[in-house]
């Protein structure tokens, strides 16, 4: 089919089509549907590059940048309509080692799987995202707080169980800390509070021996016995005995 | 008890200092909200009092009826509302014509009785909250949010609307009890870190800074370990228990109008000193 004039004045033009398709063909995409140049062909590139531009190359996971917009969202929601959220700070453990060890393209292998694992065992309403070398979080709208502890232990026990293979003889097991906090209901907070207030059950979980998972403490308003007798000087007799 | 005689003509007598209004230092009011966890320990005598209090200072003060299940600001004041944040919330009337002078030289914006609907936070609810706080926020200096009793999802979306929490308290191991687990919730909840107190019906001296230090010491070994930064209570006074108190309320008068001069009355105007301290 002959090129229609609309196709060489976009290929010639300013809006380096060339290297747009380059990088799409680079990232694994079918090259965009539809007559070059029509409008619906234009509309699949858009689309594809959109794609590209919010996952991370490695994993194929969400990047940081589509994570903070999902974030952003979230936090929307649970302000609104007051439903519970879950975030999930994951990090894992030793990895630095790993890369020393066994060089990055074993690193790289490592963080391939992590991130299959994790994917694997969230629902798909979840966002799983790689934010940093080493570093994923997991969104996870409308998770009820009495869920939220297996919820992430499940995660946990699921990387720990998966044994990743560097060679066909050699295989490695690696485990990952989790650190995990709701968003407050009905309150407008920040993308970047919610994610301070994860990382620092992240760092508590990596101070308290790693592969493992801290939440923040939810809402719990019962009073125990032993805060009661704190409270009212009970803690005396006790020293007595 | 009855009335001591003269106790009326006290209330004609005092000045009414309204006082006027300082330029303000900040464009936007103060938010205090003032909750409790159990009900009927003198949230809303301290509210509207600490009002009142606040005005005497100059300061343009409003207190809002944030118990929208069961308010009793009107009661308190002996005020007949015509007009209630029900009819603003259901666009009936407009914020301005809601909002009365009250008898302490103060504002208040009531909820009325039995605006039972909105005993469950909803979003409707919420967002009209917030439209009615955003709206007087630029008027007042302070503006105080009587919350109701209990932990409910109102009471916690009315405090997290504050810049500050105050939590009344008396030494009865019941309100001790709920006040605890009012400060846990806000803590977890909503990061507070710096929670105001005032222990009301007090019977000795040093009886509030007691049941300070005994909350304090059961957040520092139960609740703060588990925070980023730990809650600190902050004792703005004590309130004595005192028979004008009582009388004040079956009275339907403000303790700071009827009778300044009695120990309560003095308590409360040195919470409202420290508080602007």
């Amino acid at each position: 089919m002959a090129r229609s004039p609309t196709t060489t004045r976009f290929a010639a033009g300013s809006l380096k089509l060339d290297q747009a398709l380059q990088l799409l063909r680079q990232a694994g995409h079918e090259p965009p549907a539809g007559e070059p140049g029509s409008a619906a062909w234009l509309q699949s590139l858009v689309d594809s590059l959109v794609d590209v531009s919010s996952r991370d190359a490695l994993t194929g996971l969400a990047n940081r940048r589509s994570f903070e917009l999902a974030l952003a969202r979230e936090i929307d929601r649970v302000a609104r309509a007051g439903e519970p959220a879950l975030l999930l700070a994951l990090d894992i453990d030793h990895f630095k080692k790993v890369n020393d060890t066994y060089g990055h393209a074993s690193g790289d292998l490592v963080l391939k799987a992590v991130a299959k694992a994790l994917l694997e065992c969230v629902r798909p309403m979840d966002l799983v995202a790689r934010v940093g070398g080493e570093e994923f979080a997991i969104v996870m709208p409308n998770c009820a707080p009495a869920f939220g502890q297996a919820v992430a232990e499940r995660v946990r026990r699921r990387v720990e169980a998966m044994p990743v293979a560097l060679t066909r003889s050699r295989q490695l097991q690696v485990s990952v800390s989790i650190g995990g906090a709701f968003a407050p209901q009905w309150v407008r907070s920040s993308p970047a509070l919610w994610i301070e207030r994860a990382d620092q059950q992240l760092y508590r979980a990596k101070a308290e021996g790693r592969n493992r998972v801290c939440l923040e403490p939810s809402a719990v308003s019962v009073v125990s016995a032993e805060e009661k007798a704190l409270l009212f000087g009970i803690s005396q007799l006790q020293d007595i005995e | 008890m009855s009335a001591a005689p003269g106790r009326s003509s006290t209330a004609r007598t005092a000045p009414k200092p309204r006082a006027a209004a300082k330029a303000p230092a900040a464009s936007r009011a103060r938010i205090t909200a003032v909750t409790s966890g159990k009900g009927g320990v003198g949230k809303t005598f301290v509210s509207c009092n600490l009002a009142a209090a606040l005005a005497r200072q100059g300061r343009r003060v409003l207190v809002l009826d944030a118990d929208l299940g069961l308010a009793n600001l009107d009661v308190m004041l002996n005020l007949a509302p015509k007009i209630t944040l029900h009819d603003v919330f259901t666009g009936k009337s407009t914020l301005r014509d809601a909002i009365l002078p009250a008898p302490g030289g103060f504002d208040a914006l009531l909820a009325g009785s039995g605006m039972v609907e909105y005993s469950r936070m909803t979003p409707e609810v919420r967002e009209q909250l917030l439209a009615v706080i955003a709206q007087v926020a630029p008027r007042y200096d302070h503006v105080i949010l009587d919350t109701g009793a209990g932990i409910s999802d109102v009471v916690l979306y009315a405090v997290s609307l504050a810049d500050e929490v105050l939590v009344v308290a008396t030494p009865e191991p019941t309100s001790m009890t709920d006040a605890y687990a009012t400060i846990k919730v806000l803590a977890s909840t909503q990061s507070r870190n710096r929670v105001l107190l005032v222990v009301n019906q007090t019977r000795r001296q040093g009886e509030g800074r007691a049941v300070a230090a005994q909350l304090q010491q059961v957040v520092d070994r139960f609740v703060n370990p588990a925070l980023a930064a730990p809650v600190r209570l902050e004792l703005l006074g004590q309130v004595p228990l005192d028979i004008a108190v009582r009388d004040s309320v079956a009275h339907r008068q403000l303790l700071l109008e009827s009778l300044p001069g009695c120990a309560a009355a003095q308590a409360v105007a040195a919470v409202a000193a420290r508080l602007l301290d």
